[in-house]
């Protein structure tokens, strides 16, 4: 009796396999791998399944870095045919690696040319955004401190113990971040980044290893007690949306310093090894297009990448440096990160940390 | 015999596959190239003052951690093991609440107390008129011995407690007779009975800590690093791999010591005892005395559980959030998004993937415990120790090693849910093996030769003597391993799909951004995590089937 139940069950197993190869309507599967920060509104991927006759799934895989060590890994045989959310700080080491295949979607040109930030085609830019220090306001006012306007003020008795950054070692911002003093203070100069960091030091920064833990446990506006955060330059505008119209004006602000805020730039490429190309081709041109892209800023709180996309109203407050020429943004371009990279950390943490 | 045998096969297989293999396969792939394997990176890291560095401070900070969290543990492992009092199980769940909360979380509730700002220091700066802080104990060593004490001393609590409840008393109470002090009755009789249960638990806490993350990251700041965080920079941001391998290999030779130290201690101390009842046991006549320590235990246990306590009130009093408001907004996704899971959701998903953990790492650490027992005296700590080994693996290097050994045929679980409770069981197994093993080696040979003689056959053995006796060690177990499991999210954010989303990945991503409403939800998830994890401890706790669980 056992056996004969056995035999039924394979049996019918075996035929709702071959029943479901044998549809032939049945949507094919796109895999994009991304990091943790991702967000898209569901409508906007039903869309493109719906035109498409595919079903997309998403698959996190941790922090930027996670997920590029995860690409490499995984080369020529990947789990996922496209990655979103390779940035500048990154690029490099993904194209070298050969993660990616080229494709050059018609969609770039709505795209600027500071923008374009792969000149070898494999990764189209799809948003973008700003590391920068932000301030809490009231703190500011209370405490009768100006909004600093050069890096070497951080250095300055009056913003002792006032400020917390993330580590270069383990946060995207805190990269980018280390990435900007280098830019501003030079390498090789009298007094270069590192003796900027030894004074940062001593003036009591804190380093903590993530944007999360940052923001939401030291930085005063949430019960910390420094008034100044390593953050983006769209903070303040997702505290205005993200505050239940508790506020109609950001409660922080951006400090905008010439060359040492720095663009991040983010993108999507095709990974070699997909088994679907042309559909891949199809996303990333989707990525691109209008819909998809106005969708970004509220999302994500970034910019999209795409110059003809409108932005949300509350972005009037996170006002892009890119369009406004408010500021200048670090000059340090992805080859010399990818080179770089590693020096500048491991000497980083020797003489600010350990 | 031939069903041992076959048991034992199956755990050998669950742990072949799902933890050598990955990890052979990634440190071969970090560590092999060019035709041979780089071992190179090993001299350079023993040449490397900066990682010996790392290496000595993961070691001493651990020891010291588990040294503390015993202190704190022990006198309230007495308090559940030798009174009954109102209240008792709810306050038993609130001491392993802070197991299952996201780091992150939790140094939000120690900031809301100790911090600059923190109701302590405020308090006293009223009080006192003071200008300065009195209490400065946030980003420093202090904090994290503190956090560490926190996070494990209910591994503590309950290991021994579940031993000593089950002693049986007329040993003490006949050293009383012969005159000696409750001092010295504890130095001699209880203390070496309990000593299997005390570093089975040490050796948990001890684990724990070597390979600490975020505790140590997020409260004590950058510049603590262990060897985890060391090997975490390596993988996922400077992209050294064999570098990683190296230091995960080292990393794991370390705490494969340390395990076998604590195994072989254990295994020394082990004495054959009676257990008896937990009603034989529980102390019937309170004094004044027994009274004061009561009082005084309970107020300890409700001060160390205060940063949760905090949070909770946080969530209810939030300013310029409207709570009630807020609570059908979460309920409702307003917003759209494509990884929106509606609350109940996540927390169906967290408890189906709980429950198969607590069932698979119940039925791996049983056999385990067996096969350790029933081993020569001369290979136990050996086996011990390598049964234990999960919990000393990076658990980078493993969730790597996952990605790219499991994602091909004939094993491909990627992207399955399966994949997290495989994961979840590897690290809460252990536990399971910890609490029974005193009990285990405990049993008096007698109880069983016994039995043997009277004609039961081995499963008959070990229903009508091993089962009724390890119960409540299974119960500890349990416990554990749905509280590893609960809250776990480092496997769950880079091994699964949104629709598996758990609810410390939901907390995770709502922290991700910035903004009030955001923070609400992580601490308003945070709150619904502690509510489920309580009933769930409860639950466990209260388990009974017959007569098993009541001994």
């Amino acid at each position: 009796m056992k056996v004969k139940f056995g035999i039924v069950t394979i049996a019918l197993i075996a035929l709702s396999i071959t029943a479901s190869c044998s549809g032939e309507q049945e949507p094919r599967e796109l895999v994009l791998l991304t990091n943790d920060s991702f967000d898209i509104g569901e409508e906007i991927i039903a869309r493109f399944q719906e035109d498409n006759n595919a079903t997309v799934v998403i698959q996190k895989g941790g922090s930027s870095g996670a997920v590029l060590t995860r690409a490499i890994l995984e080369k020529g045989n990947p789990s996922a045919d496209l990655l979103y959310g390779i940035d500048n700080t990154y690029l490099s080491r993904a194209i070298n690696e050969g993660v990616f295949v080229k494709y050059e979607s018609p969609l770039l040109d709505n795209i600027p040319t500071q923008l374009k930030f792969d000149e070898t085609s494999h990764v189209s830019p799809v948003d973008y955004g700003y590391v920068n220090l932000n301030y809490d306001k009231e703190y500011l006012i209370n405490h009768g401190l100006d909004i600093p306007n050069t890096l070497e003020q951080l250095t300055q008795s009056q913003w002792k113990g006032k400020l917390v950054v993330e580590n270069p070692a383990t946060s995207s911002p805190g990269l980018a971040f280390l990435i900007s003093t280098i830019s501003y203070f030079g390498e090789d100069d009298e007094y270069d980044y590192i003796d900027f960091w030894k004074d940062l030091k001593t003036n009591d920064v804190l380093v903590k290893d993530s944007w999360s833990a940052a923001y939401y446990t030291d930085f005063s506006l949430y019960g910390g007690d420094r008034p100044l955060v390593l953050s983006y330059s769209t903070s303040p505008a997702a505290e205005v949306f993200f505050s239940e119209g508790a506020h109609s004006e950001p409660p922080t602000g951006n400090v905008l310093i010439d060359k040492a805020t720095f663009l991040q730039i983010e993108g999507i490429g095709i990974l070699k090894g997909s088994k679907n190309i042309d559909l891949a081709r199809k996303f990333v041109d989707f990525v691109l297009d209008k819909q998809f892209q106005e969708d970004i800023p509220s999302r994500m709180f970034v910019y999209p990448a795409n110059s003809q996309a409108e932005q949300p109203d509350f972005f009037k407050f996170a006002a892009s440096p890119i369009d406004t020429g408010e500021v200048v943004t670090s000059d340090i371009g992805p080859e010399i990160i990818n080179e770089k990279r590693e020096p500048w950390i491991d000497t980083w943490i020797k003489a600010v940390l350990r | 015999m031939k069903i041992e045998r076959l048991l034992i096969l199956v755990l050998l297989s669950y742990l072949g596959v799902f933890f050598l293999y990955p990890l052979i396969a990634i440190l071969h792939k970090s560590l092999y190239g060019d035709g041979a394997y780089n071992l190179g990176q090993f001299i350079s890291l023993i040449g490397d003052p900066y990682y010996l560095g790392r290496i000595w401070f993961t070691t001493w900070q651990a020891l010291v951690s588990t040294l503390f969290t015993l202190i704190i543990g022990l006198p309230a492992a007495f308090l559940f093991a030798k009174y009954e009092f109102p209240g008792k199980t709810l306050l038993k769940a609130a001491t392993t609440l802070p197991f299952v909360m996201p780091t992150i979380v939790v140094a939000m509730g120690f900031l809301a107390l100790f911090g600059h700002n923190g109701l302590f220091n405020t308090f006293l700066m009223n009080i006192f008129d003071l200008d300065y802080t009195p209490i400065n104990i946030v980003n420093s060593l202090t904090v994290i011995f503190m956090a560490h004490a926190f996070y494990n001393y209910s591994i503590v609590v309950r290991i021994v407690s579940s031993l000593w409840a089950n002693l049986d008393p007329s040993l003490e109470e006949t050293a009383k007779m012969l005159g000696a002090s409750s001092l010295k009755v504890f130095y001699h009789v209880t203390l070496p009975l309990l000593l299997p249960a005390i570093v089975s638990s040490a050796l948990l806490c001890f684990a724990f800590c070597f390979t600490s993350f975020g505790v140590v990251l997020i409260l004590g700041g950058a510049e603590f690093a262990t060897l985890e965080v060391s090997i975490y920079e390596l993988t996922a941001k400077l992209f050294r791999l064999p570098m990683a391998g190296a230091l995960s290999v080292i990393q794991l030779a370390f705490t494969y010591l340390f395990l076998l130290l604590y195994a072989r201690i254990q295994e020394t101390s082990a004495i054959p005892i009676n257990f008896k009842p937990r009603e034989l046991t529980t102390r019937k006549n309170i004094t004044v005395q027994d009274r004061l320590f009561i009082f005084g235990a309970v107020l300890i246990i409700l001060s160390i559980t205060s940063p949760l306590i905090s949070l909770a009130i946080r969530t209810i009093f939030f300013e310029g959030v409207d709570s009630a408001a807020q609570i059908s907004n979460l309920f409702s996704n307003e917003r759209g998004s494509y990884f929106d899971l509606s609350p109940l959701k996540i927390v169906f998903n967290s408890l189906r993937f709980a429950l198969c953990s607590v069932f698979i790492s119940l039925a791996l650490g049983t056999i385990a415990s067996y096969s350790i027992t029933k081993s020569s005296k001369r290979t136990k700590s050996v086996r011990d120790a390598l049964f234990m080994l999960p919990l000393g693996v990076s658990a980078v290097t493993l969730g790597f090693g996952y990605i790219i050994s499991l994602s091909n045929p004939p094993v491909d679980i990627r992207g399955s849910w399966i994949i997290l409770v495989v994961a979840h069981s590897l690290v809460a197994y252990p536990f399971v093996i910890r609490s029974l093993l005193p009990v285990l080696q405990g049993i008096s040979p007698n109880l069983r030769a016994a039995a043997m003689i009277l004609g039961a056959d081995p499963k008959r053995v070990f229903i009508s003597i091993d089962l009724p006796l390890i119960t409540p060690a299974l119960i500890v177990g349990a416990t554990f391993a749905f509280a590893v499991s609960m809250g776990e999210f480092g496997a769950s954010l880079i091994l699964v799909r949104p629709e598996f989303t758990t609810i410390p990945v939901a907390i995770f991503r709502y922290l991700g951004l910035p903004g009030a409403e955001n923070l609400w939800n992580a601490l308003a998830m945070s709150s619904l995590l502690m509510i489920v994890v309580a009933i769930g401890f409860i639950g466990i706790e209260r388990f009974r089937y017959k007569d098993l669980g009541s001994f």
